[in-house]
């Protein structure tokens, strides 16, 4: 599983944790999440995010 | 070279656009203008960044340089523009006319200061850009007891930072409980309760009377006559929208740049965006609407007018002393109703025939805010 961090505000995707609050389960994977999605903190869109090396 | 479009500001709305517009349009020419030094950092950072311990060159994401190259843009530093001619579509810096293809005006907003009396009035700081926090950051010594005025968003933010980061500190507010704009009572209490327990003093329905110095410390006297000897007050009352140079330029203003549907000013090809706007006679100082807004205007400016939606969007507050999101309501005749057992409450904010129109949570009631946006109306959506 991986992490994704948003470029602009530095919130991350944890594809292991999911975003329950949001309805994204727990392991969804950083492709399956809708590219219409934005960052809940500061809006930024799913191309404004880089993954988090290992 | 033909005249390149122009943003005036490096904040996160100016940056945001050029970003965004860069997407669009890789090849058109852009010019930013800032009074800052260019450097990119996040605003809302500041007020987090003692508690995660960065200082003031910490909170940096992308150097200029890097910034230049990303946006292929060409950024002057340090400078103020002191006019706008729309008709002409030139801006005045160092006293020269640069043209402009168009102009987005970006330029936030400005801390409100309230009158204090006494000799230590002009040693109250404020923290709006990186360049605040490096001054904020240099004069707080390890365990310093700060004051700060304002028990506002950005003021409860800083009393969490700061408290968590060792520092003793004390807010006043002429409210009766923090985020009285925001949240109703039983919130703002369990919000109080939880930056208590980090250490925070609290002095509700009071006013800062007078500050003076007194050795190497302020004495501050407030409203209620009593008093409290600290090192570094801090004035968290608020933002005003940068409206004057749009005014001088003769852009409509009300509170704020009042902006069209497409973001455009009373001006023709000059557009506004971020904290120094007004939308549907509402001000927005949050950082998520920008986002919003920010991919409309790159797609107007690239070439496709696209009108900006302002959905509901919750704030969220940085206290994790006591998690708090809210989504405020316009300001029609209504009442909160509140649910849940301290600090983990959720309200509803409903207009007089009980169409719900805000909500906040706060503590493990966050989680739900999903549950709530989808019932909320929109800020503004265009007709």
């Amino acid at each position: 599983m991986r992490k994704w961090r948003c470029l602009i505000c530095d919130f991350e995707y944890d594809e292991a944790k999911g975003l329950p609050e949001e309805g994204i389960a727990p392991g969804t994977r950083w492709e399956d999440i809708p590219d219409s999605w934005t960052c809940p903190d500061c809006g930024a869109s799913k191309a404004d995010f880089d993954m988090v090396p290992a | 070279m033909s005249a390149p479009l122009t943003i005036l500001g490096s904040g996160h709305a100016g940056i945001t656009l050029a970003r965004d517009l860069r997407k669009l349009a890789p090849d058109l020419p852009l010019r930013l203008i800032t009074r800052e030094d260019g450097h990119y950092y996040y605003k809302p950072d500041l007020s987090k960044a003692f508690a995660a311990g960065k200082d003031a060159d910490g909170l940096i994401k992308n150097p200029l340089e890097q910034l230049v190259e990303q946006l292929k843009a060409e950024v002057l530093v340090r400078k103020d523009v002191t006019a706008i001619d729309p008709a002409a579509h030139a801006v005045q810096v160092d006293g020269e006319w640069l043209p402009y293809s168009k102009l987005v005006l970006a330029t936030g907003a400005d801390v409100v200061r309230l009158p204090i009396a006494g000799d230590a009035a002009a040693e109250v700081l404020s923290v709006n850009d990186r360049e605040d926090y490096g001054r904020f950051r240099a004069l707080l010594k390890p365990g310093a007891r700060v004051l700060i005025i304002g028990a506002g968003l950005i003021g409860c933010e800083f009393a969490n930072d700061l408290a968590a980061s060792g520092h003793a500190v004390r807010v006043v507010d002429i409210a009766a409980w923090p985020l009285s704009r925001l949240l109703p009572e039983a919130q703002g209490r369990a919000l109080q309760e939880g930056l208590g327990k980090l250490g925070v003093t609290w002095q509700l329905g009071a006013s800062v009377a007078s500050l003076d110095r007194v050795g190497g410390s302020v004495e501050a006297r407030f409203s209620d006559d009593s008093r409290a000897t600290v090192d570094v007050v801090l004035s968290a009352v608020g933002l005003r929208p940068r409206t004057r140079l749009a005014a001088d330029a003769g852009i409509a203003c009300k509170a704020g740049i009042v902006v069209d549907d497409h973001l455009q000013t009373s001006a023709v090809d000059v557009y506004a965006l971020g904290d120094c706007i007004e939308v549907n006679g509402r001000l927005l100082p949050y950082i998520l609407p920008i986002a919003n807004a920010s991919r409309a205007l790159a797609a107007t400016l690239a070439g496709t007018p696209t009108k900006a939606r302002f959905p509901a969007m919750p704030v969220i507050v940085k206290t994790p002393a006591c998690p708090t999101l809210v989504n405020p309501p316009p300001p029609v005749a209504g009442s909160w109703e509140v649910t849940g057992t301290a600090p983990d409450l959720e309200a509803v904010y409903k207009d007089e025939s009980g169409k719900p129109l805000g909500f906040a949570l706060t503590g493990a009631a966050t989680s739900k805010r999903s549950q709530y946006v989808p019932l909320m109306p929109a800020i503004h959506e265009p007709a």
